[in-house]
């Protein structure tokens, strides 16, 4: 049943278009990520919803509730910022508090379901502490208490992590991940780290230009990119070059079986370089160029006839081969995607 | 460089200090350690200024319900404008803070343009206007609101509203300096908890450029209570305040003596009511906002 819905939600500046005819419907108690590069319009589309900007045109319906024209102070959505927009001026459980007080919670009520909310964030002893004498992670969780102690329907994030450092911001993940099913809220979650839309979301909207470009899980928009836009977006990958006839791909001088029905002509293949593995004899022949150590993984760069392919070999005690050594490139036919010649850029 | 020459003992700061510090001394503590001074000497018709000591003076300010009088009304015209200009000035700043790109700067100079004008000339068009055929009183009769004339020249009212006028610009600066201050979605965030556009100015605003709004006060209050200008010209000689009193005694009465010792003891009430509320503004917000 769609709970959230957007249709054709459209937002313009002037003559530039910030929001093109966005349309998703999301279902009650799914993670959903808006990911994108800046000015993508993932932001503008997260403050349609919040109602903090009017949509130029389009609806957002709630469960039976149309909110397009509905005040965002009776929304009743749960928004945790970017700063966090904490109120300096109040302790942490006043902080939490301040939506129940504006929805006249009686006060013992009040007191017990701040109290729940920070002890789900993991602050319970930290209710009298004033925001400037916390750290960003502290605050991040007042943020996520405040929100969702009122309820929401929607719990809306706007790149919540991206003040944190790399270490923190994984442990929120987890962290927002488990809250998040524990307490079952539809969220929506703003962002342009990839990684992390792929840690949190069951869904995957990636977004260009004020339009859509793919919504998928993140396991399948990352197998299966639908553009070289959201291919490269999400992790590294190798665009090659390749002429389909009859079922058969032939990238440089190698000869693949197409999967499914293609047609003839010129295409592109886009190929994950940690799907790349090196063979004796068979598949994409080259020289490998440069190799670089990363720590739990080799990167190296192979140049072929169809250009230069990037490998990512698993550091898993396989010999890795040598600068200037000749190599051949395989992969099954499952990892590759093509993709019609005009798409590939 | 050796450590001692960074860590700089010896006599380099202070050599380096001096110029500032003797200007400092010559054109600030001299005057004020002289007025002092001067505050306890006699003074008489016939023999001028004798330099004793003596209380005489201060005995007379004590005493005398004259300059008791003075300071009250002095203090009273102080605390209403200081009231008037807050209540005008912080909602101004808020409004002017909101309003689009190009009104903004425009208005801006508009609030700011009374610190444009000469002191003088304003006041004088502020006497022109409020004059029994000015246009105040003209319009107001006029219109029927008044049956006769309103006495504003040489009144209270006529001192506090020129003060108003002139004083306005300093609380909205530092209301404005604070809510630069405010993160931009903290009215998003209390908007989206629930709160109507009242609310979220009076629990989520107001709290926080209070300090801004509490300096500006205190900047109008020391500026209204040692104003002269405004006093002198719309007050003139009837409605006497603490400047014009010392003002006065200076150059009317020739008795330096007993103006320096108003003087000084305008300066003191001030300097403690400054502190005084800095001191409270420091502890009431220090949790918060440092």
């Amino acid at each position: 049943m769609p709970f959230l819905e957007l249709q054709s939600l459209t937002k313009l500046y002037g003559d530039a278009v910030a929001v093109d005819g966005l349309s998703l419907v999301v279902e009650k108690g799914e993670f959903v990520s808006l990911l994108g590069p800046s000015g993508c319009g993932k932001t503008t589309t997260l403050q349609m919803i919040a109602g903090f900007l009017e949509p130029s045109a389009g609806t957002i319906r709630l469960g039976e509730r149309d909110l397009t024209r509905i005040k965002p102070a009776a929304r009743g959505l749960g928004i945790v910022f970017q700063s966090y927009a904490l109120f300096p001026h109040m302790t942490a459980a006043e902080n939490v508090a301040f939506g129940l007080e504006m929805r006249g919670v009686a006060k013992s009520e009040k007191a017990k379901r701040v109290a729940e909310a920070l002890t789900l964030v993991g602050l319970a002893g930290l209710s009298d502490r004033y925001p400037r004498r916390m750290s960003g992670g502290q605050q991040q969780r007042v943020a996520l208490a405040r929100a969702l102690v009122i309820r929401p329907d929607v719990l809306l994030l706007d790149e919540p992590l991206s003040n944190l450092d790399v270490k923190l911001r994984e442990e929120m993940q987890v962290e927002l991940r488990q809250i998040q099913r524990t307490v079952g809220t539809t969220t929506i979650l703003v962002t342009h780290d990839q990684g992390e839309a792929m840690a949190l979301s069951d869904r995957i909207v990636v977004m260009n230009r004020g339009r859509v470009e793919q919504v998928a899980r993140p396991t399948d928009i990352y197998r299966a990119p639908a553009s070289t836009f959201v291919a490269n977006f999400l992790g590294k990958i190798n665009v090659l070059p390749a002429i389909v006839t009859d079922g058969v791909v032939s990238i440089g001088a190698s000869r693949w079986p197409a999967a499914g029905t293609t047609t003839n002509g010129a295409a592109s293949v886009s190929i994950r370089p940690e799907r790349i593995i090196f063979s004796e004899s068979a598949g994409l022949a080259g020289t490998v160029k440069s190799r670089i150590f990363q720590g739990h993984h080799w990167l190296l760069h192979v140049a072929t006839n169809a250009g230069l392919v990037a490998v990512i070999a698993p550091n898993d005690g396989r010999a890795i081969p040598d600068e200037n050594a000749e190599v051949h490139l395989g992969w099954r036919a499952d990892d590759m995607a093509l993709a019609n010649s005009e798409r590939a850029s | 460089m050796s450590t001692a020459e960074i860590t700089g003992g010896g006599r380099t700061p202070w050599l380096l200090a001096a110029p500032a510090l003797l200007l400092f001394a010559g054109i600030v503590v001299v005057p004020i350690v002289m007025t002092v001074l001067l505050s306890f000497h006699d003074w008489g018709q016939y023999k001028g200024i004798e330099t004793v000591i003596t209380l005489k003076n201060w005995r007379e300010i004590g005493t005398d319900s004259y300059f008791f009088e003075i300071f009250l009304r002095t203090f009273r015209i102080a605390v209403l404008v200081t009231a008037i200009s807050v209540l005008i000035g912080t909602p101004e700043a808020y409004i002017l803070n909101r309003m689009a790109s190009p009104w903004r700067g425009l208005f801006l100079v508009i609030v700011l343009g009374p610190l444009l004008i000469s002191v003088v000339a304003r006041t004088l068009g502020w006497a022109l206007l409020f004059g029994s055929t000015g246009l105040i009183n003209v319009a107001l009769v006029r219109l029927g609101i008044i049956a006769s004339p309103m006495q504003f020249l040489f009144s209270e009212t006529g001192v506090v509203i020129g003060l108003v006028h002139v004083l306005v610009p300093f609380v909205v600066i530092s209301v404005w300096a604070s809510l630069q201050r405010l993160d931009p979605q903290i009215e998003n965030a209390a908007v989206s908890l629930g709160a109507s556009g009242f609310r979220v100015l009076r629990r989520i605003v107001l709290p926080q450029v209070m300090p801004g709004i509490l300096s500006g006060a205190i900047v109008v209050f020391t500026l209204a209570a040692s104003a002269f200008a405004t006093p002198a010209i719309i007050g003139g000689r009837r409605l006497k305040v603490v400047s014009t009193l010392a003002y006065d005694e200076f150059l009317n009465t020739l008795n330096w003596p007993l103006g320096a010792a108003v003087a000084v003891l305008l300066l003191i009430g001030l300097a403690a009511i400054i502190v005084g509320s800095n001191r409270l503004v420091e502890r009431r917000y220090a949790q918060v906002f440092r």
